[in-house]
């Protein structure tokens, strides 16, 4: 009856061409960050060295001579530290609040609206908006203007990716704690907590993640220093800027040191994105699906 | 017997576990085969391996044959779209693409190019439509969006649509489960009047419709076909003793 | 000592009992009541803090606004603050300039990628993309800097500008004026992949609200999987597709750093890929420090950051509605 293949015909041929040029794109997107991570790795590596991340820049640091950016990683590690733990303490509410009250609603629809158009403002705008407010207030740069933009920051990324596992939560599970005697609250915490506890965990280093490469919001927040910052209300350095300072240097030597403040920058981000994974696969298995 | 569908040696898996185990059967040409049995026991699993959907489910694998007049249609150099076209499909729950009643039957015939102008398309609409015993409801409205329609005009209106790209199979996954009662008889009827032209594979769990259907009955029973025959002496007389106890009811 | 035994033990028994004694049914509604009050109040912090953004640069950048004709700020071509000359003009046109090359670089290859994960890629496949699309997006973007600038700026000054000059030199926006590498191409290229992972991630998304009965629909009349794509599926998440290009275009709009580093920062009008463009962004985060030292400056900057935020607010807004049905309807 024929049903050889028609190698010829138009529509097989297009039906190959199209996934030929599918399997290229996905080969070029992955191909990507193979190429970035290559980039990174090769350049940064000659220049990293042990006093890079246990030494503070010392004298003429930034003419080529000794020291570390040992302060760029401890200011790095509080400022997103800081800021992960504020919209920890105001996203996890909010979710709860979405899932427990509002459903999908319409002020449920509206508040989730509003937080995926916060995900969407850039982190420049953030960074002036705090840079404005810091000139009402009569503040200058410090550790906790930064916390506070980043937490600003975070607040949506981490909202909305709490939101979204707590709302796939399986409804007979929420019905059975109803079903015994629960008040709603009560179910929020006890049940939806501990049964989302990998998403939010997810949740939670995804926006850690953003908030420690965030280079934009900090410029203007956080300033910089070449100590290690002891006070909430004084300036201090962060790793994204630590590479794009040392970056925008003539000496060759210091901007070599900004090819390995990246690579470490990189090397915390994917630990961190990596680690989220691995851990939420983890603590999967104690969940009902 | 003449063969239109020869299955020899299908297995079919599912990751490691096995969902056709070693079938071997004859589908007869131009009459209603009615493939039965409880649920889970491979029915529809088997009427997938006629027209290859069964690749459509990741981490579905197949070994075997399966022969349409005498040509594998697993073999490398066959085509699955010239499969497809030969051997129709009604579908459990009835699909209407999100067109026009019109576009949908157009839909396949476009596809493989088999008219000429508009003129052609129309009349082989009204045609298909005509078959289907939808014509007479829906002429007024060729336009609309096919979703409009009741879901037992949805069913007969695929029925159309699969039967316009000129199949010489067609195949049921329990097509009136969906319906209504009226509806489902509808559909029945259309099936009987088509047998003369088509040959007709239908996937049922209600043992009346397959009464009602069927002229030759296979009866299957965890991945394995254990009876296979003529309907009249497979429901008078079944030689096994498993299919005697479904006959009866017992599960 | 048997009497302390004795009270000891009644001790803890009350311990025990008071643990398990639970509150009454009216406390509990009443905590249920209070929570739900403080939550609700957490709840209006999101769509407050739009407003609040808004409204504070707003404030900061009126002086400015109120000093000159915003169809003068916005369409003048000078930029001299100490002249008290503040023409937003070649910033604008810098952002759309370096924005629209990157969304045209990466759309096309964004969709194919999406198109094969969501119809022909295998389940393996599509664990191994999942990772790989993560870890692009958590890579910071001053790290996307470093690598534009160590990578695709060479690249373009020692390869693709020599190679339009030699083929398309007599097109004008091929037209390589400043061979530096650093330049709106650059920019373009980083931005592409800066946005990939979100713009396919979306589009994925969207074409799983197809379902499945409708491919199957198309192909069981024998259609090719391409011809079913094109025909059925492409025009059911059409409004989901532009949507996730609006939103990946607006991340393109606001991207800072990672553009900074590579887009040469010369504020001109430019008329070809390859020249140097200044996009606000990287005007905002180029002069923070000095912006206090010049009248007007500081709110000429922070309007620059409340043109940027209400372009994007537009856009944002825009395409989440979109989406946000169009993905509901695969809950409902």
């Amino acid at each position: 009856m024929g049903m050889r293949k028609k190698h010829l015909q138009k529509r097989h041929l297009v039906e190959l061409f199209m996934k030929t040029i599918m399997r290229v794109s996905f080969v070029i997107v992955a191909g990507a960050l193979g190429l970035i991570l290559w980039t990174i790795i090769s350049r940064g590596l000659p220049a990293l060295t042990w006093d890079m991340v246990t030494q503070v820049p010392k004298g003429g640091y930034y003419m080529g001579k000794e020291g570390g950016i040992l302060n760029a990683i401890i200011g790095s590690a509080y400022l997103a530290t800081g800021g992960t733990i504020l919209a920890i303490l105001l996203s996890l509410p909010i979710a709860l609040y979405l899932k427990a009250y509002l459903g999908d609603s319409k002020w449920g629809g509206c508040v989730r609206l509003s937080l995926d158009v916060l995900w969407g403002i850039p982190s420049v705008v953030y960074g002036a908006f705090g840079f404005a407010l810091m000139i009402v207030f009569g503040l200058r740069a410090s550790l906790l203007a930064g916390i506070i933009v980043l937490a600003l920051i975070e607040l949506p990324i981490m909202t909305r990716a709490m939101d979204e596992v707590i709302r796939r939560m399986p409804e007979d599970l929420e019905h059975a704690a109803l079903a015994l005697g629960s008040t709603k609250f009560e179910v929020a915490l006890r049940v939806v907590t501990r049964q989302m506890l990998p998403g939010i965990v997810t949740a939670v280093l995804l926006a850690f993640g953003r908030g420690i490469g965030d280079a934009a919001s900090v410029l203007f927040t956080a300033g910089y220093t070449d100590r290690i910052s002891t006070s909430l209300m004084r300036p201090t350095a962060s790793l994204p800027l630590a590479v794009f300072f040392q970056l925008g240097s003539p000496y060759p030597e210091v901007q070599q040191r900004g090819y390995a403040a990246a690579l470490i920058l990189t090397i915390i981000v994917l630990a961190v994105s990596l680690g989220s994974r691995w851990l939420s696969a983890r603590l999967n298995k104690y969940t009902v699906k | 017997m003449d063969a239109h569908i020869q299955v020899n040696n299908l297995n079919v898996y599912y990751g490691r576990q096995q969902a056709l185990k070693d079938v071997n059967i004859e589908i007869p040409k131009k009459q209603i085969t009615v493939i039965m049995g409880p649920s889970g026991c491979g029915k529809t699993t088997l009427l997938k391996t006629f027209n290859r959907f069964l690749e459509l489910t990741d981490g579905a694998q197949i070994t075997g044959e399966v022969l349409v007049d005498g040509e594998n249609i697993y073999d490398r150099e066959v085509d699955v779209t010239e499969v497809r076209k030969a051997v129709g499909l009604l579908a459990q729950r009835p699909s209407p693409l999100p067109m026009s009643i019109f576009d949908n039957i157009v839909y396949g015939m476009h596809i493989h190019r088999m008219k000429r102008d508009r003129r052609e398309y129309k009349a082989a609409v009204k045609h298909y439509l005509e078959i289907a015993g939808l014509w007479d409801e829906v002429q007024k409205r060729l336009h609309d969006p096919a979703t409009s329609l009741s879901i037992g005009q949805q069913q007969r209106l695929c029925l159309a649509r699969g039967l316009a790209v000129e199949p010489e199979i067609i195949l049921g996954d329990e097509p009136t489960s969906a319906l209504d009662p009226i509806s489902s008889q509808n559909i029945e009827s259309r099936l009987l009047d088509l047998k003369q032209n088509y040959t007709t594979v239908i996937v049922t769990h209600t043992l009346r419709q397959a009464r009602r259907l069927a002229d030759y009955v296979i009866y299957m029973y965890l991945g394995e076909v254990i009876e296979a025959g003529p309907a009249k002496e497979v429901f008078t007389n079944p030689k096994h003793e498993r299919t005697k106890q479904y006959l009866e009811g017992l599960f | 000592m048997s009497e302390t035994y004795e009270i000891l033990t009644i001790k803890s028994n009350e311990q025990a009992e008071g643990r398990f004694t639970r509150p009454s049914v009216a406390a509990r509604t009443r905590q249920d009541r209070a929570a739900r009050r403080a939550f609700f109040i957490i709840t209006l912090l999101p769509v407050a803090l739009i407003i609040i953004v808004a409204v504070a640069l707003l404030i900061r950048a009126w002086p400015i606004l109120s000093a000159y004709q915003l169809s003068d700020l916005l369409f003048s071509e000078v930029w001299k603050p100490g002249e008290g000359k503040f023409g937003f003009w070649p910033f604008i046109l810098g952002t759309v300039w370096v924005t629209v090359v990157g969304v045209v670089l990466s759309v096309p290859a964004c969709l194919l990628v999406s198109i094969y994960l969501a119809e022909y890629a295998h389940a393996a496949t599509r664990t191994i993309a999942k990772p790989v699309l993560d870890l692009l997006a958590a890579i910071p973007p001053v790290v996307y800097g470093v690598w534009g600038l160590l990578a695709i700026v060479p690249f373009v000054d020692d390869v693709l500008a020599p190679l339009s000059d030699r083929w398309l030199g007599s097109i004008s926006i091929f037209a390589v004026n400043q061979p530096t590498g650093f330049g709106i191409l650059a920019g373009g290229i980083v931005l592409a992949v800066m946005i990939a992972p979100l713009i396919i991630s979306v589009v994925y998304e969207v074409f799983s609200t197809v379902p499945n009965d409708l491919r199957h629909a198309s192909l069981a009349v024998g259609a090719t999987q391409w011809q079913t794509i094109r025909n059925i599926v492409l025009p059911q998440v059409m409004p989901g597709i532009i949507a996730a290009v609006v939103l990946g275009a607006s991340r393109a709009l606001g991207e800072t750093i990672a553009v900074l580093m590579v887009v040469g920062n010369v504020p001109q009008i430019p008329t070809s890929i390859f020249d140097s463009a200044y996009p606000l962004p990287a005007l905002i985060a180029n002069n923070y420090g000095e912006m206090m030292s010049i009248p007007l400056y500081d709110a000429a900057l922070l309007g620059a950051a409340l043109v940027l935020l209400v372009v994007i607010l537009i856009f944002n807004i825009l395409s989440t509605m979109v989406l946000q049905r169009m993905l509901r309807r695969k809950w409902a």
